[in-house]
């Protein structure tokens, strides 16, 4: 008897098995190489920041970051100024946003009924789909318009005496730009904070109801609490966005390189002078000072980025067992 | 109970209702201004016209149409293979430090203003080509992308349950085939309209536009040249003194939030049919 | 299995004929702190619980025992209204406190008086003092007597002082499960209930911490009422005066725990008792 027939069916097996092992090989090798691009775009755009600067940083060094004078002429260049209208514009547009932002999170998760909770909560999610630029002509057609000619006179009739409603009102500044930016972020602060709301669980509101206390206090005084980390989360994100915004910003705040103690006054953040001003860069000192200002800013936007998602991440950690 | 606590409950409650319907309020401001205004001044030259002139009129923004398309398409062929595959490597391949590392880096890029990747971009295409172009916009669209549309891939991959896999397997599917065949077809609902919501988002960019691709009044064909893009002209056209361009912009924003807010609507509509609703 | 003349079963019966009371006629010194007439509980169209009468008499402890998904833990949570937290539901018949009509009172003081331990324990995010005043607090209860007055008497109540004494300003987190469903039992004490509910309170803890828990009740009952909903048959014989035994929403018996136990009146009692099912 031959056993011929047993012996030829080997080889083509092995060759089956080795094609087998390259198609996972080539997969594993080619979506690999993808994964890996993100670490070579990322690392890229460090460099390109780093070298784009280097001009400037050699030029000034620790300096760039403490002085506020902004002079293309002169070639001196500071990056106060900016930081400055950077961090205005952010923490005012965080205070109009996040009191308003909280109390309809609270409306949308304790009070709705889960169908509205829903509707509406996709619609204001709609909010955060809005490109910038279209925030920043309405901002500078329809909202810069109803604050000068409402809102501002009201403010300075009352609160007037304080500095940072002193001065005229010309439509673009700081405080415009504050406003805009907070309708934009509001949406992040409502949606987020919404969800942890939801996830606190149901026996923390009984057993506060259960000892009397009405639905506001427990809201207010047990599942807010119990769901703060994911709502301090909330606002750094919102806080990352409004410190990166460019468009709506540069389209309403004024582009005033320089220092003033009214939110009336025109002023410039760190992302809308970049805008505003790369393209009339004049000499490679300038390019510099500008990327040394991108540098500063995606610094920034790490590091609140980074404490933003840490902190959504562990919400109600401290409770859990 | 005493009376001040009924009092601030009903209070405080209604604060919260108040809270909501004003920014409900505000996104139908937004809109319906916008849309009164646009639809205002659309018409069919918008589509079909170069622009013109300032004073003249019968102008439009075909070019800034055309330009954005092209942009686009750049951006998707560039973002979403790269997201894509990186998605399906984390999603099939990733453990360890490597992954958790490309992780934090996707994380990050995506948290970085979109102006920087506009700096990026300058750097590593305009710089070293000495102009701008269609190809350097592209490009920082593209680099946008990634990192959505990564962690989509990864989210929906991840969610096909692992039953799924051992079952092909089983059958003596390998694991590329195994991925191929079962895993992503089961995903690419969700996978595709989070692209959707990406391209949406990167759709509506002015930022990184700026200094890579500029502008044009003219038609830009090929890569090479600098191109119109509908945001950019929205920018340039609304913070210009004439009243002609202001109309123009108008009816770009109109266009442009009616194409983003519908592809947004659609892909949602989409995603909350997927199993792995939210 | 004796008769007792009073007792009427329905069970195999098509009418809705109401359950009495089949206990043994009351002391002339036992007063009824708390009664159902006729109650049922509707979760939408769905009828949970079926004309259920029921008296709970004054510092005594009442059990409340049946298979899984019998109506009893919704009984339990009509009697202070926390049913109400859940949409589309609705109260049928009469709850009386002290003569009083719970259904017509003010719900957040009926809660205070009427005060409830959960299941699995639930202090707030809060430190172990903090949570002990809780209730004190929001209730304003704290004029006139120091808070941390109040605090000590209740952990004292619930037999966790000695515990706890030294770190009351530590999170309530780190205690152990025994020790936080003590403490939640203290933080319900504290507004000085008259009548305290407990939903099957042990059953997320172990043998010991259980028996803790069961040894306090004893020492609570001189204050206040009881009413405990237990899975288990051997708690109700060792802790409860009464017992009530639940079946499919209905209240099949009630009375003595002894006679419950040893001598019950229907066969569906017997077949639990002795396990016949589960």
């Amino acid at each position: 008897m031959s056993t011929a027939p047993s012996v030829l069916p080997r080889p083509r097996a092995s060759q089956f098995a080795a094609k087998l092992r390259a198609g996972d090989q080539l997969a594993y090798t080619l979506t690999l190489i993808c994964a890996a691009s993100i670490f070579l775009v990322t690392c890229l755009l460090v460099y390109q920041l780093w070298a784009g600067s280097v001009l400037s940083r050699q030029k000034f060094g620790w300096n760039f970051i403490f002085s506020s004078t902004w002079d293309p002429v002169k070639e001196d260049y500071g990056g106060v100024p900016f930081m400055f209208g950077t961090v205005v514009t952010s923490l005012v547009s965080l205070l109009i946003s996040v009191p308003i932002g909280l109390g309809a999170a609270i409306f949308l998760s304790e009070m709705a009924l889960p169908g509205i909770s829903d509707a509406l909560t996709f619609l204001i999610e709609l909010l955060a789909a809005v490109p910038s630029v279209i925030y920043g002509l309405l901002g500078i057609f329809l909202l810069v318009p109803v604050l000068e000619s409402v809102v501002v006179p009201a403010l300075k009739s009352v609160l007037g005496f304080l500095p940072i409603f002193a001065g005229p009102f010309y439509g673009v500044s700081l405080l415009s730009a504050s406003v805009v930016l907070s309708i934009m972020i509001v949406p992040f602060i409502i949606s987020v904070s919404r969800e942890v709301l939801l996830a606190v669980p149901v026996d923390q509101r009984e057993a506060a109801l259960s000892l009397g206390a009405t639905r506001w206090e427990t809201t207010w005084q047990v599942v807010v609490p119990y769901a703060s980390r994911g709502i301090y989360g909330s606002i750094f994100l919102a806080l990352a966005r409004a410190l990166g915004e460019t468009m709506a910003v540069t389209m309403v705040v004024g582009n005033t390189s320089k220092v003033q103690t009214s939110l009336l006054a025109p002023g410039n953040s760190i992302a809308s002078v970049i805008a505003n001003q790369f393209n009339e860069a004049t000499s490679d000192m300038y390019i510099s000072a500008l990327i040394e200002l991108g540098l500063v800013l995606f610094a920034i936007t790490i590091i609140i980025n980074g404490l933003a998602r840490l902190m959504i991440l562990t919400t109600g950690a401290r409770i859990a067992k | 109970m005493s009376r001040r606590r009924k009092i601030v409950n009903a209070v405080m409650l209604s604060l919260t209702g108040t809270c909501t319907v004003f920014i409900v309020g505000i996104l139908f401001i937004i809109l319906g201004y916008l849309f009164w205004n646009g639809a205002r001044y659309l018409n069919i030259n918008f589509f079909t016209k170069l622009p013109v002139p300032v004073g003249e009129s019968g102008g439009g923004m075909a070019n800034a149409i055309v330009g954005s398309g092209k942009l686009l398409l750049l951006a998707t062929l560039i973002g979403v293979p790269f997201g894509f595959l990186g998605g399906v490597y984390l999603a099939e391949f990733g453990t360890g430090i490597f992954p958790s590392m490309v992780r934090y880096m996707t994380d990050l890029l995506n948290g970085v203003p979109s102006i920087v990747i506009g700096i990026f971009a300058y750097g590593v295409v305009v710089a070293r080509m000495g102009h701008f172009s269609t190809f350097a916009g592209g490009l920082a669209l593209g680099v946008m992308m990634v990192p959505i549309a990564l962690r989509t891939t990864e989210e929906f991959l991840r969610a096909v349950p692992q039953s799924l896999r051992e079952g092909a397997m089983a059958l003596g599917a390998s694991k590329a085939r195994t991925i191929a065949t079962v895993v992503i077809p089961a995903a690419v609902k969700g996978i595709l309209s989070g692209m959707m919501l990406d391209l949406a988002r990167v759709a509506g960019e002015t930022a990184p536009l700026l200094f890579t691709s500029l502008g044009n009044t003219f038609w830009s064909p090929g890569w090479n040249k600098p191109t119109a893009a509908l945001p950019v002209m929205i920018y340039t056209y609304a913070i210009s003194p004439y009243d002609d361009w202001h109309h123009q912009a108008w009816a770009a924003g109109f266009v442009l939030l009616a194409l983003v807010l519908l592809v947004n609507i659609v892909a949602r509509q989409v995603l909350a049919r997927t199993s792995h609703a939210r | 299995m004796g008769s007792a003349p009073e007792a009427e079963t329905i069970v195999g019966s098509t009418k809705q004929e109401p359950i009495i009371d089949s206990g043994s006629a009351p002391k002339p010194e036992e007063t009824i702190k708390l009664s159902t007439e006729l109650l049922s509980f509707y979760y939408g169209s769905y009828r949970a619980l079926y004309d259920v009468s029921l008296n709970f008499y004054a510092n005594r402890i009442t059990a409340l025992i049946g298979p899984s998904g019998c109506g009893k833990s919704t009984f339990l949570r009509t009697l202070n209204r926390i049913s109400e937290t859940i949409r589309h539901t609705r109260i049928d018949g009469k709850i009386t406190l002290d003569g009083e009509d719970v259904l017509s009172l003010d719900v957040t003081n009926l809660r205070r008086r009427v005060g409830m331990v959960f299941q699995r324990p639930n202090p707030f995010p809060k430190s172990i003092f903090d949570n002990v005043a809780y209730g004190v607090r929001v209730n304003g209860l704290s004029r006139g007597v120091p808070v941390r007055e109040v605090v000590e008497k209740s952990l004292r109540r619930a037999a966790l002082w000695e515990e706890v004494k030294d770190k009351l300003h530590e999170s309530a987190g780190a205690l152990s499960g025994g020790q936080q469903q003590r403490l939640c039992i203290a933080r319900a004490l504290a507004v000085d209930p008259e009548v305290l509910l407990l939903d099957e309170p042990c059953s997320a803890l172990d043998p010991i911490a259980t028996a803790k828990i069961e040894d306090l009740l004893f020492t609570l009952k001189d204050d206040c009422t009881i009413v405990i909903v237990t899975h288990n048959m051997q708690q109700a014989a060792r802790v409860a005066d009464n017992t009530g035994f639940f079946l499919l929403g209905k209240l099949i018996e009630f009375d003595q725990t002894e006679v419950i136990f040893k001598n019950p009146s229907t066969k569906e009692t017997e077949d639990y008792i002795t396990g016949r099912f589960g």
